[in-house]
């Protein structure tokens, strides 16, 4: 007994060491990056939550409100608006984007030439840069001159939409915009997933008389459920997050009527007098918003697993 | 019976080549839909700003106008703006690759204390959007008078817990034995990171290579807010600049917008086989 207090303590001490120096070549791995992260992320995150309950405007002291911030909210129109639209946005977008990425996928998938060409062509406007596509988009879609106008024009249209200019078409042009911009990104998620597949059992299904709706209904999609929903959380997270579109196509307007929470954000702390404490509590309700669809996210890979 | 065989396959046969057909129509008018607004610009840039909204479109211009091309950089300083974005985005790539592949060396291949507890909230920090904390994020930058100078964007942008998670993805798959191996070798983890695990890891340091250029090439918000002199915007702020000022100068806008899509077509064209397998890998984790 005493000898194996003894040595014990021993064994302890020399493998503390080498754990020792393993740990600190391990930290000196990290440091360069955690450090970065910790100064440029992880302060920002905390100082975030402390500056919702104050009352800021960047020349006099930080003030201390409470829930006062929050309380503003609730009479504030123009949060309001922003967050309607804000769902708005993501309610249309999500499904859409979902349906056409899928349905791109499932066609570059079968035995098709140029294959590659309708990828690259496809997934382009998702890398090329919003300021120079949002450009062309107000051009083609300019309610006097633009093209997509005058075609429709041409076919004898009258009433012709006023697209970013109208206030019920505004919202409708963005989400265009958004699904025309990121559909060949999801697109590529979905063709690794349909590629994961199993084809024996469409075969399977081919031989008990499913026709290729049958099979893709029956068979293929429910394979893919954990793509789609990986999709559908990425496409959620993402739409919350929405604002640069608005900026350049619409400037939130007209009115409010593509207003976001990003959007009201930036002018509450950027444009208008500044009220930073007031621009942290819309993060906050933002990063709620995202913080509900991640816990969606964990229950649903854990129960995917 | 033969008969009503060869009738069915005869049929299926015909059935087929209608699905063919379907399919490739249905592939070209998506793939008109993704290009004909990049062709329309590229159209637009070489016309007279009364010109562009002629209807019919004149897709080839009869008199096409390359001055354009030469009016843009001295309307704008293009040339400083694509300098300033071209130096932001290698930088920042740079930092990314160094700081992401050296912290997932340790995360997929070292045993250290706290291991768990710190790569959690690496991933717990993923799924909060910058936005929610650029407010004082910018609060902090400024005290430190860093509004107004690239190193802000810099610090913004090259310590990405995405490229963490990313690198140690793929370093969990290289197999531990070569590393015990360079141990057993005499190779210090300085050693085995550079000489080993660096260049294995060439698909993966490609894909963060390619998602780090573009989202930096193309960042909107982040130099938004941060660079508000002339002289130091990057091209897609100063693009927007010019856009906002010079509304009515079609031509001029869209021959801008060209000029800011090729370097990163180029890049995109060149790495396109890991940008596709990167979106892929990410969607198959999830």
């Amino acid at each position: 007994m005493a000898q194996t207090a003894q040595t014990a303590p021993a064994v302890q001490k020399k493998g503390m060491s080498k754990g020792l120096r393993e740990s600190l070549v391990a930290y000196s791995f990290i440091a360069p990056n955690f450090i970065g992260f910790c100064i440029f992320t992880l302060i920002p995150m905390v100082f975030a939550i402390a500056l919702a309950f104050c009352d800021w405007d960047g020349v006099h002291a930080v003030e201390f409100i409470g829930l006062q911030n929050f309380i503003d909210l609730l009479d504030d129109d123009t949060f309001k608006a922003s967050f309607v639209n804000t769902i708005v946005y993501t309610v249309g977008t999500v499904p859409l984007t979902l349906v056409c990425s899928l349905g791109l996928a499932v066609l570059l998938n079968q035995k098709v030439k140029f294959r590659n060409f309708f990828r690259t062509v496809s997934f382009f406007p998702y890398v090329a840069s919003l300021v120079a596509v949002a450009a062309v988009w107000n051009m083609i879609f300019s309610p006097s001159m633009g093209p997509v106008n005058q075609v429709l024009a041409s076919l004898g249209v009258e009433n012709l939409p006023r697209w970013a200019a109208g206030k019920e078409t505004a919202m409708i042009t963005v989400i265009l915009f958004s699904v025309w911009k990121n559909m060949g990104y999801y697109m590529v998620i979905y063709l690794a997933g349909l590629q994961g597949t199993n084809l024996e059992l469409n075969e399977a299904a081919e031989l008990d008389g499913a026709n290729k709706w049958q099979i893709f209904w029956h068979v293929v999609l429910p394979q893919l459920r954990p793509t789609t929903f990986f999709v559908i959380i990425m496409l959620t997270i993402s739409s919350f997050k929405v604002y640069d579109q608005m900026y350049m196509i619409t400037q939130g307007g007209p009115g409010n009527a593509t207003m976001t929470l990003v959007y009201d954000i930036y002018n509450v702390a950027f444009v208008n007098t500044p009220r930073y404490g007031y621009a942290s509590a819309i993060s906050m309700v933002l990063f709620v918003l995202v913080l509900i669809v991640t816990i969606v996210q964990f229950r649903g890979s854990a129960a995917n697993d | 019976m033969a008969q009503t065989m060869a009738v069915k396959s005869h049929s299926a046969k015909a059935q087929h080549r209608v699905m063919r057909v379907i399919i490739y129509v249905l592939l070209v008018v998506v793939a008109a839909l993704m290009l004909v607004p990049f062709l329309w610009m590229l159209s637009a840039s070489f016309k007279m700003n009364k010109d562009v909204f002629s209807f019919p479109i004149e897709w080839i211009p009869s008199n096409p106008r390359p001055r354009n091309y030469v009016d843009i950089w001295t309307k704008i300083p293009l040339l400083t703006f694509i300098l300033n974005t071209a130096k932001l985005t290698i930088i920042v790539t740079l930092l990314q690759l160094f700081t992401s592949s050296f912290a997932a060396y340790a995360f997929a291949k070292l045993n250290f204390r706290g291991k768990k507890a710190l790569f959690l909230g690496y991933i717990a920090t993923i799924a909060v959007p910058w936005q929610a904390y650029m407010v004082p994020q910018f609060m902090m930058m400024r005290s430190w008078g860093l509004n107004n100078t690239h190193l802000a964007i810099i610090c913004l942008q090259a310590f990405s817990a995405f490229g963490v998670f990313l690198m140690k993805q793929f370093y969990e798959g290289v197999p531990t034995e070569l590393c015990e191996a360079a141990r057993i070798d005499g190779l210090s983890e300085y050693g085995i990171w550079w000489r080993i695990m660096l260049p294995l890891s060439k698909p993966a340091l490609s894909t963060l290579t390619i998602f780090t250029f573009v989202s930096t090439w193309n960042d909107f918000l982040g130099p938004l807010i941060y660079l508000t002199k002339t002289e130091l915007k990057t091209i897609q702020i100063g693009l927007r600049m010019f856009i906002s000022q010079y509304s009515a100068e079609y031509g001029l806008i869209m021959a801008a917008s060209v000029i800011a899509l090729i370097p990163v077509l180029i890049v995109f064209l060149a790495l396109q086989k890991y940008f596709v397998q990167g979106v892929a890998s990410a969607g198959l984790k999830g």
